[in-house]
């Protein structure tokens, strides 16, 4: 049942990650793609109909977590408390951005909100990696169960740690170029014309700074942790993992090579889906790893009555599907390329 | 109180009453959308067809401001309210989970479909998807209102050795009795707010002699719709929830009355300042024994009052409860009053014409807004010093290592922030209604 919850947690958290990564992703390569106004209004306008239900997978996940692990929810949230607030402030304003800029047809309110939209995308895609190599360090949680980590203290790992330390600043940048790629994958299959070959042009680019950083962050993990490893040494089908994460990275270059977008996209997805994968898999059963290892949250000590998980269970299974209908539905309606100098609006 | 209780509780109660001003409007106009879009597409209608799709415009601004301001709600439950959440997640994270499971994800797939896929979905379709988004939002209501009622009237739990709550029975949290009733007056007072939003924009076509065609269409549609509204929340969803607060939350109905000391006949307070030291109204026009009556059906009744309970069981903030509770059902009498009458001008024919009746009705479109606000500074005030009634007091809820120099400078981030989204939102919408229907149409058509 535990392990059951911690698989539905971590499904949601990278149905988020892959499905507001391509939104944030076009954010970052907004500029990039999208040369004038016109073109950067089919940027918009190919995630206008479907970045709110993507970014409704943030609070799905989260409400889930919550239900699922209240301890790591309340652990997890005030501990990290600055940057979340801060995450939230982006989000208002990348929301707002996006919302906003058709609103008026005037060159500065349109050049305004295009800046803020790309910035807090830019800064999100960061701060959200930044988060994952926080847990995956490990954070210094008491015996009651709670931290607070400063935004930063030397840049060092020690007992000690700031949200940003080199580690999980590497992490964000990772989390930034792979979003980048993902975004640029996505408006390579939304986009035509000269839009398509400059995107198709950031997916290869983007694809060499990829495997630089991925190489760098998975070094780094080995010590960043000890036995990181663990998991993989006792169930070998782990392994299955890294394969992934190698062969979907292949499949981005190769795909976006031979211009099949949508494969090119797909296997971005299927990278990012492995990464996070490859994560959950070291650290379960914990949750989140504390520094001391004596403190760590795990699925055991950071659930909820089993009374209600198995309720949970019920419900839970109705409305995925249904959600995944709605998506399916919603993907199917908007299928196809935006056109430049056409609104949605 | 210490620095950092209060100033958690400071930015929740901003953040909260901030983002709710959004859905008290886009829960109220839904029902009134889809009402619009089915005339249209079961009569043809093109001119409702037009109204459907101007109000999908100012819902669709709405619901964008109601989401961004709503994530906050649900990372502060965690980010300030860390103990509140270990201890009762078990429980309620059942309900907010299934917010976002059922409710989140509906309203938000189909709102993109109704607000962009008209032409590509067709007319049926586009109903549809107007309904769904309405069923979306009520049941995101209802989700919200379960979890407010278990913190109000905690039902189907039990306390495990670890000191956490654990729910027993899922059907007694969702079908708590709390929240039903509070959940039909809530959603009552959204569609007030709805339908005095619709009345006053007619009201303000017909006045500036602009798009009349349309003014009266909302006029008709806003004033029928808000006579029942008000009426509703009266008589029988007020009275039903009035008498919950007197079954579960004795202190907190003395606190709303200003029944200061226990008393036999008691009579209910209509205007006056509550001197809370010397136990007395000031100023008090009241009408004898009616209080008695209503609580408890008998006019000799003894009600208790606020003396009658130990200290540490009573609201620390019961002038607050007291104003708001008066605030929000003077309101509510005169909504009922106001669109009553204009009800009538309308079944008599003058009302297009009572240059006087208009502008009232133009003039009152913020007052649901504030009679909403009000009746949720009663709930919630009304509930401490507990934060789940019983079982776990505020003072004990807060996130333990987040310091008062942290929580001060978020607070002060969320006052600017919203301070400029307010400015955006009434920009954005001033024009909006400047352009009107009919120009909102011209506008679609040539893209």
């Amino acid at each position: 049942m535990l392990t059951t919850w911690f698989l539905i947690v971590a499904f949601m958290l990278v149905v988020y990650v892959i499905l507001d990564g391509f939104d944030i992703g076009a954010g970052i390569a907004h500029y990039y793609v999208g040369r004038n106004e016109k073109e950067r209004e089919a940027v918009i306008s190919s995630i206008g109909p479907v970045w709110d239900g993507n970014e409704v997978w943030l609070l799905a996940a989260g409400g889930t977590l919550y239900f699922a692990f209240p301890v790591l929810y309340s652990a997890s949230f005030s501990g990290f408390y600055l940057p979340l607030i801060m995450v939230l402030w982006l989000l208002i304003i990348r929301a707002t951005g996006i919302e906003l800029r058709h609103q008026l047809d005037n060159e500065m309110w349109v050049g305004f909100w295009d800046f803020a939209f790309s910035m807090a995308s830019v800064l999100l895609a960061i701060f959200f990696g930044a988060a994952l190599g926080n847990v995956i360090r490990g954070v210094p949680l008491n015996e009651e169960g709670y931290f607070f980590a400063p935004l930063w203290t030397t840049f060092s790992i020690g007992d000690n740690p700031g949200i940003l330390d080199w580690f999980t600043v590497l992490s964000g940048v990772v989390a930034f170029v792979a979003l980048t790629v993902h975004g640029a994958a996505y408006l390579a299959v939304k986009t035509e014309g000269e839009m398509l070959r400059r995107a198709r042009r950031l997916v290869g680019v983007g694809w060499f700074a990829l495997i630089v950083v991925t190489i760098l962050s998975l070094i780094a993990v080995l010590f960043v942790r000890d036995g990181i490893l663990e998991n993989y040494r006792q169930n070998v089908i782990g392994w299955l993992i890294p394969v992934v994460v190698i062969a979907s990275l292949g499949g981005i270059k190769y795909f976006n090579h031979i211009r099949n977008d949508k494969a090119s996209f797909l296997s971005s997805c299927a990278f990012l889906a492995s990464m996070l994968g490859g994560a959950a898999f070291a650290i379960f059963p914990d949750v989140l790893p504390a520094i001391d290892p004596r403190f760590s949250l795990n699925i055991e000590n950071a659930s909820a009555g089993s009374y209600g998980l198995s309720v949970g269970l019920v419900w839970w299974s109705i409305g995925i599907i249904g959600a995944i209908g709605y998506f399916v539905f919603l993907f199917k309606t908007f299928k196809g390329k935006v056109k430049v100098g056409e609104s949605a609006h | 109180m210490d620095d950092a209780e209060i100033l958690h509780r400071i930015q929740f109660a901003f953040t909260v009453t901030y983002h709710y001003l959004f859905p008290m409007l886009t829960m109220g106009l839904a029902p009134l959308i889809v009402y619009f879009k089915y005339i249209a597409v079961r009569k043809g209608s093109e001119k409702h067809n037009i109204a459907a799709r101007f109000w999908a415009k100012i819902f669709g601004i709405t619901f964008v401001f109601g989401v961004v301001t709503g994530i906050p709600l649900e990372f502060q439950f965690g980010t300030n309210w860390a103990a509140f959440s270990r201890f009762a997640g078990g429980v309620i994270g059942q309900t907010l989970a299934m917010e976002g499971t059922f409710a989140f994800f509906l309203e938000s797939a189909f709102v993109g479909l109704f607000l962009f896929g008209e032409k590509r979905l067709g007319q049926k379709l586009h109903l549809l998807a107007a309904v769904l988004v309405c069923i979306g939002t009520w049941l995101s209501g209802y989700f919200i209102i379960a979890t407010d009622a278990w913190m109000q009237y905690p039902v189907g739990y039990e306390i495990m050795p670890n000191g956490m709550v654990q729910l027993t029975s899922f059907w007694a949290l969702l079908f708590n009795e709390w929240a039903i009733y509070q959940y039909l007056h809530n959603m009552g007072g959204a569609f007030v707010v709805g339908s005095f939003a619709v009345t006053a924009l007619g009201a303000f076509y017909v006045l500036s002699r602009k798009q009349i065609e349309f003014g009266k269409l909302f006029l008709r549609t806003g004033v029928i719709a808000g006579v029942i509204g008000s009426i509703w929340m009266l008589f029988p969803s007020g009275d039903l929830q009035g008498r919950m607060v007197a079954k579960h939350q004795p202190p907190t109905l003395a606190a709303m009355e200003g029944v200061l000391k226990t008393e036999k006949g008691a009579p209910i307070v209509l205007i006056g300042q509550p001197d809370i030291e010397n136990k007395k109204i000031d100023n008090a026009v009241s009408i004898p024994r009616v209080l008695s009556f209503i609580t408890a059906r008998r006019w000799d009744a003894e009600v208790k009052g606020l003396d009658s309970f130990p200290e540490d069981q009573r609201p620390d903030n019961i002038g607050l409860i007291y104003y708001s509770f008066h605030i929000m059902v003077g309101l509510g009498t005169i909504f009922i009053a106001v669109m009553a009458l204009a009800a009538f001008a309308l079944w008599r024919g003058w009302l297009y014409n009572a240059r006087w009746l208009l502008w009232i009705l133009l003039l009152s479109f913020p007052f649901p807004f504030i009679a909403n606000t009000a009746g949720w500074i009663v709930a919630e005030v009304g509930r401490q010093p507990w934060l789940v009634y019983g079982l776990m007091r505020t003072e004990d809820g807060y996130s333990p290592m987040v310091g008062s120099g942290n929580v001060l400078f978020t607070l002060l981030g969320f006052l600017g922030m919203y301070t400029i989204l307010s400015l955006l939102y009434i920009f954005l919408m001033l024009r909006r209604i400047e352009h009107g229907p009919a120009e909102l149409d011209a506008e679609l058509a040539t893209e």
